[in-house]
């Protein structure tokens, strides 16, 4: 599956949402969307709300204003259930695995199957977790059975992105999914999230590392303080064009309406 | 490229033939798995020190006595399994169980107005001791209170409501047959052949249950042979107890409910959605949060499991005294109970540990107390000899811990 030509309705949109917490305007009129199949970077410098829109959609924070469509329709997520529900799933920068548990134990962790005495159903979770892992192409890790403590970040986030395509999720927001990463780690991960949308999944990629975006976006969206700049489309646009607008914050028509 | 991917997983997990067994089994050792290896050294160790000291040691009378004796303590380290587990500590246990001793004998004193039959009484001690965890476990869960301090004031709290129960009289006697039975009935030689062909079958039943599953799956099944060997080594280790016992006087009926409660468990902790949740939470108790687990009430219920199984110690302990006075709760049990999960492999830093250790560690316990009773030393060493047995386990914890994490990146 290829990005282009994208599909017309996005899964996942926001229109003109805002945030506050106290005097301080998080998210300011954010547009933002993304659809199936393609990787949307989400950049801009600190505190530039990226963080903010995650929870938003996350359900962790509720937001003031504005709406959240998710194909097409308009939804509210009040909190992380509903989020769930709809098939967004969040993969965090600091992971959110446990450590003493092993692959298998954490792919499926507040998901275990089980039968009729509560008791787990080992076999068919390891199997689709060997499944799941092989159809990402993630074949570093030994044993699906070795605690997480005992594999390298890049294995560790490779488990933590594979987890959300373990449940048919259809929105996956990766959290800075390289910053604590190497070369050759951030290598894997980067081509498995080019996997993720290739198939079919929606992925939005936050991220710093202009390097990393260029490498596995189709669209950038960028943030700065608390509004939307711009969406770029990477075939299009260049770093530096990025880097001025997540400094200086392009004169967008939207922005321009906005400021005066 | 996603075609070749599949068979190098499989490959690499299926790693079934004897040599790559015991290969993976020294890799996980060097990288700090022990398992329960230093806990079955140091248990043959110490057997065969006071075997060579004392003549009636290895006798089978005194195997008997000592199921009796490590019963109280082991049950209460159950709990204290579970506690160390999320990562949490429990000093009330100690006092607890002697709540649950006064609870139990209060409620069968005849002619009192609230003379209840034995079992009755027992329930109602668990009851309390369910509720006492249930308290403090909110105080921890809810509000965020440290255990260490919760437990630490109900230590006071209850070792005050026991002497205050207890303050006109001093000692409560126990008459009721159900309840003394609870430490002091001995099956019969029948009835423990039959304990030990049940547990024999249904283990290898569950054990292959657990294999036929795996390969119907395609999964790695481990050695047959090997696991074979297993079932029969550990059918082996219940009917030599059995026999044993049958040899002295039979097999204790505490000893069969302290095996059935471990047994029980070891269930809920490896095998069922619960226990999982409880191993998540000790180790990472906002990875189980992000991934919908009910944190709060993981805390609250492992609390209440811990005042249970301390509450079942205690009625234990009194049914062995059949009854309960002032010292109710107090003397080492507290600190028996954790050095026996601890000893038994148990990681105070959270999601480390099996309930089986709390077996191994009780037994080691019950071992060093007995073993220096009959060669004649003094109590000092006993108390000196657990405490640097105790250290000993804690510094290999810490030690395989800082191994473990090394062996991670």
């Amino acid at each position: 599956m290829s990005a282009q030509p994208p599909p017309p309705t996005p899964t996942l949109e926001l229109r003109g949402v805002s945030k506050h917490f106290g005097a301080v305007q998080a998210l300011d009129e954010v547009d933002f969307d993304v659809r199936d199949g393609e990787v949307m970077a989400l950049v801009g410098d600190n505190g530039a709300g990226k963080s903010t829109l995650i929870k938003c959609v996350a359900g962790i924070n509720s937001i003031d204003g504005g709406e959240i469509l998710f194909d097409g329709e308009q939804v509210t997520i009040h909190g992380p259930k509903d989020a769930a529900k709809l098939g967004i799933e969040v993969v965090y920068q600091d992971l959110a695995l446990a450590d003493n548990l092993d692959v298998v134990q954490n792919m499926y962790l507040g998901r275990e199957e089980r039968d009729f005495l509560f008791r787990l159903k080992e076999a068919p979770m390891e199997q689709r977790t060997s499944e799941t892992l092989a159809s990402l192409a993630v074949t570093t890790i030994r044993s699906v059975r070795q605690p997480v403590a005992t594999l390298s970040g890049g294995q560790r986030q490779s488990v933590a992105v594979a987890r959300s395509v373990l449940w048919n999720n259809r929105v996956v927001f990766l959290d800075e999914p390289t910053a604590a990463l190497g070369v050759a780690q951030t290598r894997q991960v980067l081509d498995l999230v080019r996997r993720l949308a290739d198939q079919g999944l929606a992925v939005v990629f936050v991220s710093h590392n202009l390097v990393d975006i260029f490498e596995v976006a189709d669209r950038i969206t960028v943030l700065r303080l608390g509004r939307d700049v711009g969406v770029y489309e990477k075939a299009k646009t260049t770093q530096q064009e990025i880097v001025q607008a997540m400094i200086a914050g392009k004169a967008t028509p939207k922005e321009e309406e906005v400021a005066s | 490229m996603s075609t070749a991917a599949p068979a190098e997983v499989q490959a690499a997990a299926t790693g079934d033939s004897l040599g790559a067994i015991l290969r993976a089994r020294w890799d996980a050792l060097k990288g700090g798995d022990v398992g329960s290896l230093p806990v079955i050294l140091g248990l043959i160790g110490i057997t065969l020190y006071f075997t060579s000291k004392s003549d009636v040691f290895f006798s089978a009378v005194n195997f008997t006595n000592l199921i009796g004796q490590m019963a109280g303590v082991t049950v209460i380290a159950i709990g204290v399994v579970f506690v160390l587990l999320i990562g949490e500590i429990d000093l009330s246990i100690g006092y607890v169980s002697g709540l649950a001793g006064v609870v139990v004998a209060e409620l069968q004193v005849p002619d009192s107005g609230h003379q209840y039959p034995g079992l009755v009484a027992i329930a109602a001690a668990i009851a309390v001791g369910a509720a006492i965890g249930a308290v403090q476990g909110s105080f921890v869960a809810f509000i965020g209170v440290p255990s260490f301090v919760v437990t630490l004031a109900g230590l006071l709290i209850w070792q005050g409501v026991i002497l205050r129960q207890l303050g006109t009289e001093g000692v409560i006697g126990i008459q009721d047959a159900y309840i003394n039975n609870v430490a002091n009935y001995v099956l019969s030689k029948n009835q423990g052949w039959a304990i030990a062909i049940v547990f024999t079958v249904g283990y290898a039943a569950a054990t292959f249950g657990t294999y036929v599953s795996r390969r119907r799956a395609g999964l790695s099944t481990g050695n047959l042979v090997l696991t074979a060997v297993r079932v029969l080594f550990y059918g082996a280790l219940v009917f030599a107890a059995v026999a044993v016992c049958n040899h002295s006087r039979g097999v204790p009926l505490v000893g069969l409910i302290m095996l059935a409660l471990v047994v029980a468990a070891a269930y809920v902790a490896a095998r069922t959605t619960y226990g999982r949740h409880v191993y998540a939470v000790g180790g990472s108790a906002e990875a189980a949060r992000r991934a919908g687990i009910n944190v709060k009430f993981i805390r609250v219920t492992v609390f209440m499991i811990s005042g249970a199984m301390a509450a079942m110690g205690g009625v234990i302990f009194a049914s062995r005294l059949n009854s309960v006075d002032l010292t109710a709760g107090g003397g080492t049990i507290l600190l028996d109970a954790i050095s026996a999960a601890v000893i038994g492999g148990v990681s105070l830093f959270g999601g480390r540990g099996r309930v089986s250790g709390a077996l191994f560690g009780g037994l080691i316990i019950a071992i060093v107390a007995n073993g220096i009773d009959l060669v004649g030393y003094a109590d000092s060493v006993k108390l000196i000899t657990t405490g640097v047995i105790l250290l000993a386990a804690v510094t290999l914890d810490t030690v395989l811990r800082r191994r473990q994490a090394a062996a991670g990146r």
